[in-house]
């Protein structure tokens, strides 16, 4: 079931930061979320094959011919914090 | 010509004969969106380069070359799709200084037909939510009534046209999020089959459910919209190689030459009263036009809900994780003795990036996704939703159509529901299965209530269908009340 210590957990797998008091108020709100998902339960799924891609779309293969769409000076400009062409973040090793 | 009532036919043929200027009709716009947007809130970035592009199409027409058939068109378009040079935020904080170096290819193809973008407009944050209420840059109002919520999550994009601040927007579904606030704001609004429209350069939420589509007063400007923007994208390998075969240039779209299926399951909810005759006079209205109905089932409709809050939850943590502080868009600031670890980086910037819906879900659908967890939820939902999907298909054969309410109840004041999930959430009752089983569906505007709030009825169709449902939704509105009806003082 889905208490505090699970929504801390699962928050830090997400990488959000969240205090002890917001994990209570989403362990309390997603637990309604589910209590309302277990009527599903009673649902028979037995050898159903999951649904994914919802319509009929004919996949196809395109030519792998090189292109240019966006260049990497137009890319790199949307970054917070760079250096050239290249990204700064925190040392990480 | 009346500008601010004027149909994207009308428009369009005026600025191709030289009746008026694409920059004449770009003016009055901007005009109308300069003093009534604070209103409305519906408009959260104007497009400086608007009066330049419309001024490009006049060239055009001038030089004697082909403009396009939405030669002059001003539209809005929500704040979900990539337009390059042009702020896109999705109403998020995480992207709230993102200028795009892209375009969105829906976008491309409606400004390749001569379209002039005004603005990018109000919507949830990344999309989540149904009444415009999680937005970074506040709720955007309903102009049938300012007290009211636009709905959502498409809310500015509605609000906008409702408003007549432009005569029409584009708008994104994902459980609903086109159908619900064209309901709310008495506009006719089409969710396309899953894979008619690219979704290249939309904000992703759930890549299985989102679909970009049209927003407007009439089903005919929604037929130009989707006549520009429908067809295979190379950049999107989800698109549907079928052709579309124009709807607008069909002369007569109107039919009543259908077998309609009225699901029973529809009916056991608790509806408005408003809601319920808004709907069955239409359905007598249609009766006397010569449409025929069958009851239906679709017995699998009270888990609609559930199924879509875990596969939209769980396509959403997946899809949002891609906010890192790093590539684009915000960063927090750092504390004073630097980052301790890229990780604490990632954490506290989305913490404070996203809002507290956005977070809501992530959690959940990490939950649901994480080990242990995946089997009971995201693997059942999807096999729910396969059965979801066969109901449809069962339907569908003794029926060409099918119709339903789009929503419970007209909109709802603000502030009344967003610190209630699950009420928030069983709002979406009609419109997410549409999603789930990837069909197309519309809302087409029927009347006012006695409170002057717009109603409207939704028609479901078959995947590919789109044509049968416009005809007959053509046909439902040559007989509205809404007909002409526009909100107070706008």
């Amino acid at each position: 079931m889905l208490n505090k210590e699970t929504v801390l957990k699962v928050a830090k797998l997400a990488r959000l930061n969240i205090s002890e008091q917001e994990a209570e108020e989403y362990q309390t709100q997603l637990a309604k979320v589910l209590e309302n998902f277990q009527k599903l339960t009673e649902v028979k799924t037995d050898g159903i094959e999951p649904l994914v891609t919802p319509s009929p779309i004919d996949f196809y293969m395109r030519a792998d011919e090189v292109s240019q769409t966006v260049t990497a000076e137009e890319i790199i400009k949307c970054a917070p914090d760079a250096k050239g062409s290249l990204y700064k973040v925190p040392p990480v090793v | 010509m009346d500008l601010g009532k004027a149909s994207l036919r009308d428009i369009s043929t005026a600025v191709k004969g030289k009746a008026i200027s694409a920059k004449e009709v770009t003016n009055f716009f901007q005009q109308r969106i300069e003093k009534l947007n604070k209103k409305f809130n519906a408009f959260v970035t104007l497009n400086e380069s608007a009066q330049k592009e419309a001024e490009a199409v006049d060239l055009k027409i001038q030089k004697g070359q082909d403009p396009g058939f939405l030669a002059g068109v001003p539209v809005g378009v929500k704040d979900l799709f990539c337009t390059k040079g042009l702020r896109t935020t999705a109403a998020s904080k995480i992207l709230a200084n993102f200028v795009p170096p892209y375009t969105a290819t829906c976008v491309q193809r409606l400004q390749d037909q001569g379209a002039i973008v005004l603005g990018k407009t109000n919507m949830d944050e990344f999309a989540m939510g149904s009444s415009n209420e999680t937005s970074n840059f506040g709720t955007c109002h309903n102009p049938w009534n300012t007290d009211y919520v636009a709905g959502g999550s498409s809310g500015g994009s509605a609000a906008a046209v409702a408003a007549g601040l432009v005569p029409a927007t584009l708008g994104s579904d994902t459980g609903g999020s086109i159908r619900q606030p064209a309901a709310f704001c008495g506009l006719a609004g089409v969710k396309p089959t899953y894979g008619r429209i690219s979704r290249y350069g939309m904000i992703a939420f759930a890549s299985s459910l989102d679909q970009a589509g049209p927003m407007a007063r009439t089903v005919d400007d929604c037929a130009f919209l989707l006549d520009a923007m429908c067809g295979h994208d190379a950049k999107d390998s989800t698109t549907s190689a079928r052709p579309w075969e124009k709807l607008a240039a069909q002369k007569n779209l109107k039919s009543y030459k259908f077998k309609v299926g009225l699901p029973k399951e529809y009916f056991e909810h608790n509806i408005e009263e408003s809601v319920k005759k808004a709907f069955w006079d239409t359905i007598e209205n249609l009766k006397k036009q010569g449409v025929e109905f069958v009851d239906i089932q679709l017995p699998h409709t009270p888990y609609a809900v559930p199924v879509y809050y875990m596969v939209a939850t769980s396509e959403a943590s997946s899809n949002l994780s891609r906010y890192d502080g790093i590539r684009y868009g915000f960063r927090a600031e750092p504390p004073a003795k630097d980052w301790a670890s890229l990780d604490e980086l990632y954490s506290v910037t989305r913490a404070q990036g996203f809002g507290d819906e956005v977070k809501r879900r992530i959690i959940l659908g990490t939950f649901a996704l994480s080990t242990g967890y995946y089997d009971a939820y995201y693997s059942k939902a999807s096999k729910v939703r396969r059965l979801i999907q066969n109901d449809f298909i069962e339907a569908f054969k003794n029926c060409d159509l099918i119709m339903g309410p789009v929503t419970t109840s007209p909109a709802f004041k603000t502030s009344t529901r967003i610190n209630d999930p699950i009420q928030m959430y069983l709002n979406d009752i009609f419109t997410t299965s549409i999603n789930l089983a990837g069909l197309p569906a519309m809302t087409v505007p029927v009347g006012l209530n006695s409170q002057g709030l717009p109603v409207g009825v939704q028609i479901m169709a078959p995947h590919f269908a789109e044509a049968a449902m416009l005809s007959l939704a053509q046909g439902i509105e040559d007989v509205s009340d809404m007909k002409g009806k526009v909100p107070h003082g706008v």
